[in-house]
């Protein structure tokens, strides 16, 4: 998927990226609202993350020109202000959510994934292996031709399964993925997930195997 | 010695002062016009007296020596009235009564021949006499002839009466009349000021234009002075909030780059003490931009609090449009938020208030109940209040003392392990107040689980 950063802070703005790109998105950066303006006229974004401080400029107005030109390209907000008070600005002026900073990523994720899966509806990024077919937008899996939705953690735990077939992929890792960082877990929890999509996975040409001693492993054809 | 002097209520004050100015007013008026009457009465007395001496002293003849005295008819039916006065009449010659009323004393006391008049008591009655001296040569000897007429004065005691009772009445009526003034003026210059007070007092917190009512020249000052006041209050509040927006901003977004950063490397990194620290170090950042995201909140829900900012506020979108907003939050637990209204309920309050508690108790049900369980919302009504019922299956509060956990950082004692500012409640709790409701916290019975209420009044 493509990204547009809008953010003025350049340490937060790589971490940022760099995140990104390690889910295997694209992103351009933008630091000022001139150069989101450029970034915007040349390309076309699944998805903008926008400051609300700017040195140019406040986000928000920004937003508002966007969607007074017709261009309805989804937004989310990324505040550091207090959460009352921006709230009703950013979603009055057409922003799709927002997300308070510090945020998590995974919270970031999942409000993306809510975000597109509003309004692009579901056709896009299904990944396929045999007769297997993983729509992470809808949350669904297609295994043969029974459609099996899917749970939150089990749609995470399939997508880092699904961004590196066949690789094995560590239990922390995927600790990582699954769990907020004030829980505590075992990676013993993993297993019960990791058994759940098993049985979800059950007769299909795709299946997860356990690699004793470093972690799990999506068999694909 | 004036006893209204400030402070006090300068309608009041006005209106007191201008009644004093119009009793004393009518009371001269009445003095006047009352010793007025009363002199005019006893002249017009005098002039007839002196009339009808003058008439029987003009009657008295001197025939072949002797005095002949031949009372006109008309000196005594000019003194007629209608009331019963009676009249006495005394003629003497150098002092020896001739006729009339021997002892009727005379009004004179001189030489002189002008009319002399006197107020006597006669027969136990008060009288008012009147004696007219003539010198007359009787056979070429001067002699002296005086003639004394009295008269009773019941008849100019009744006109003095009525004159009274209409003097009385005239100064009633004028200080009725400039009472009535007085008091409209008195309402009249009030009124300015308490339109200027209106005015300024109707306005809601937020609302801080400079002051545009129409008030008389000598409040122009107070009212400039009061614009200037304002403007600068605007502007300090001004600076307030844009630098609690800067501070925010100024400490989350290094948070921000810290914790992203912190999490981009713990994907990196395989060795499990730099990954329980790691996991220590976000979890950190979160407790402390939890902290000062809350510290934020709750001082501005004190503030708007304390000047609330009453208008419609429909529950059930406002509650929808939460739940919606945290739905992501709580999918990543695998939970599931059930929300529930049975009909539309509005409440008279402040949207971002409430809007700010109720997403407390959705935060707080996501953070403290456990995965793969359900938080279920419910917003129901009976006839004066609408209750929010937040139900989790989490761990519930602690058996002692739930509701001190509604005070400042406060937190259960069960709550170790969870990220949390112990000022989630103490909002929501504040809120509940502020808007004349209650928010009360229970565990649910017979089963697990925290359950909390919030009630507002229904508008």
């Amino acid at each position: 998927m493509r990204f547009l950063l809008v953010e003025d802070n350049q340490q937060l703005a790589a971490a940022v990226l760099d995140r990104l790109a390690l889910d295997g998105h694209v992103v351009d950066h933008a630091g000022d609202l001139g150069m989101a303006e450029d970034y915007i006229s040349a390309t076309d974004y699944d998805l903008i993350l926008l400051d609300i401080m700017l040195p140019d400029g406040d986000g928000r107005d920004f937003l508002n020109a966007q969607r007074a030109r017709g261009k309805d390209t989804p937004v989310i907000v990324l505040t550091a202000r207090s959460e009352v008070s921006d709230r009703v600005g950013a979603l009055d002026m057409g922003a799709d959510d927002y997300i308070p900073k510090p945020f998590d990523f995974a919270e970031l994720e999942a409000r993306c994934r809510a975000v597109l899966r509003r309004r692009t509806g579901t056709a896009t990024n299904v990944k396929r292996f045999g007769n297997v077919a993983f729509n992470a937008l809808e949350g669904t899996l297609t295994n043969g031709d029974r459609v099996i939705p899917l749970r939150n953690r089990e749609l995470r735990l399939l997508e880092v399964f699904f961004g590196a077939p066949g690789q094995i992929i560590p239990k922390p890792k995927l600790v990582d993925r699954l769990f907020s960082y004030d829980e505590d877990v075992s990676e013993n929890a993993i297993e019960v997930y990791v058994g759940r999509l098993r049985k979800k996975l059950e007769g299909s040409d795709v299946s997860i195997v356990t690699v004793r001693g470093l972690g799990y492993r999506l068999a694909v054809p | 010695m004036w006893p209204f002097h400030a402070p006090g209520s300068i309608r009041l004050r006005l209106t007191l002062q201008l009644l004093t100015g119009a009793a004393v007013m009518a009371l001269v008026l009445f003095l006047i016009v009352y010793s007025f009457a009363r002199q005019i009465g006893a002249e017009s007395q005098d002039r007839i007296l002196s009339a009808s001496a003058t008439s029987i002293l003009d009657a008295t003849t001197v025939q072949s020596g002797n005095i002949s005295v031949d009372i006109p008819y008309s000196a005594f039916t000019m003194l007629d009235n209608s009331v019963d006065d009676r009249v006495f009449y005394r003629i003497t010659q150098d002092g020896e009564g001739l006729t009339g009323y021997d002892d009727l004393p005379s009004a004179r006391q001189d030489q002189g021949t002008g009319p002399a008049f006197d107020t006597v008591t006669y027969r136990g009655e008060e009288l008012r006499i009147a004696t007219l001296t003539r010198r007359v040569s009787v056979g070429g000897t001067p002699t002296r002839i005086d003639v004394t007429v009295g008269q009773t004065r019941d008849a100019q005691a009744d006109v003095l009466a009525r004159i009274l009772r209409m003097t009385v009445l005239l100064g009633f009526g004028f200080f009725a009349a400039s009472a009535l003034l007085a008091i409209l003026a008195g309402r009249s210059t009030a009124a300015s000021l308490s339109r200027l007070a209106e005015s300024v007092s109707r306005r809601g917190p937020q609302d801080l234009r400079p002051v545009v009512a129409e008030v008389p020249s000598e409040m122009r000052p107070l009212v400039a002075s009061l614009n200037s006041l304002i403007a600068r209050l605007s502007a300090a509040l001004t600076r307030t909030e844009d630098f609690i927006a800067e501070a925010a901003h100024r400490v989350r977004t290094p948070l921000a780059t810290v914790r992203a950063h912190g999490e981009n490397t713990l994907r990196r990194v395989s060795k499990e003490e730099n990954r329980v620290s790691l996991r220590e170090m976000i979890r950190a950042i979160d407790e402390s931009s939890r902290a000062a995201g809350q510290l934020l909140d709750h001082a501005m829900v004190s503030l708007r609090a304390d000047q609330l900012e009453l208008s419609p506020v429909a529950l059930r979108p406002l509650v929808a449009d939460l739940v919606d907003r945290l739905r992501p939050v709580a999918e990543l637990k695998d939970m599931d938020l059930r929300f529930e209204a049975s009909e539309e309920q509005e409440v008279m309050g402040d949207t971002i208030l409430i809007q700010n508690a109720v997403r407390n108790l959705l935060d707080n049900a996501i953070k403290y109940a456990p995965p793969e369980t359900p938080i279920d919302v419910a917003l129901t009504r009976d006839e004066a209040t609408a209750t929010l019922t937040i139900r989790d299956q989490g761990i519930g509060f602690p058996a002692t003392g739930a509701d001190a956990l509604t005070g400042r950082f406060a937190r259960g004692e069960n709550a170790t392990g969870v990220i949390g500012s112990g000022l989630g409640l103490t909002i929501a709790d504040e809120v509940a107040r502020a808007h004349g409701g209650t928010l009360t916290i229970a565990n649910t019975e017979g089963g697990p689980g925290a359950c909390v209420r919030l009630s507002l009044p229904l508008r």
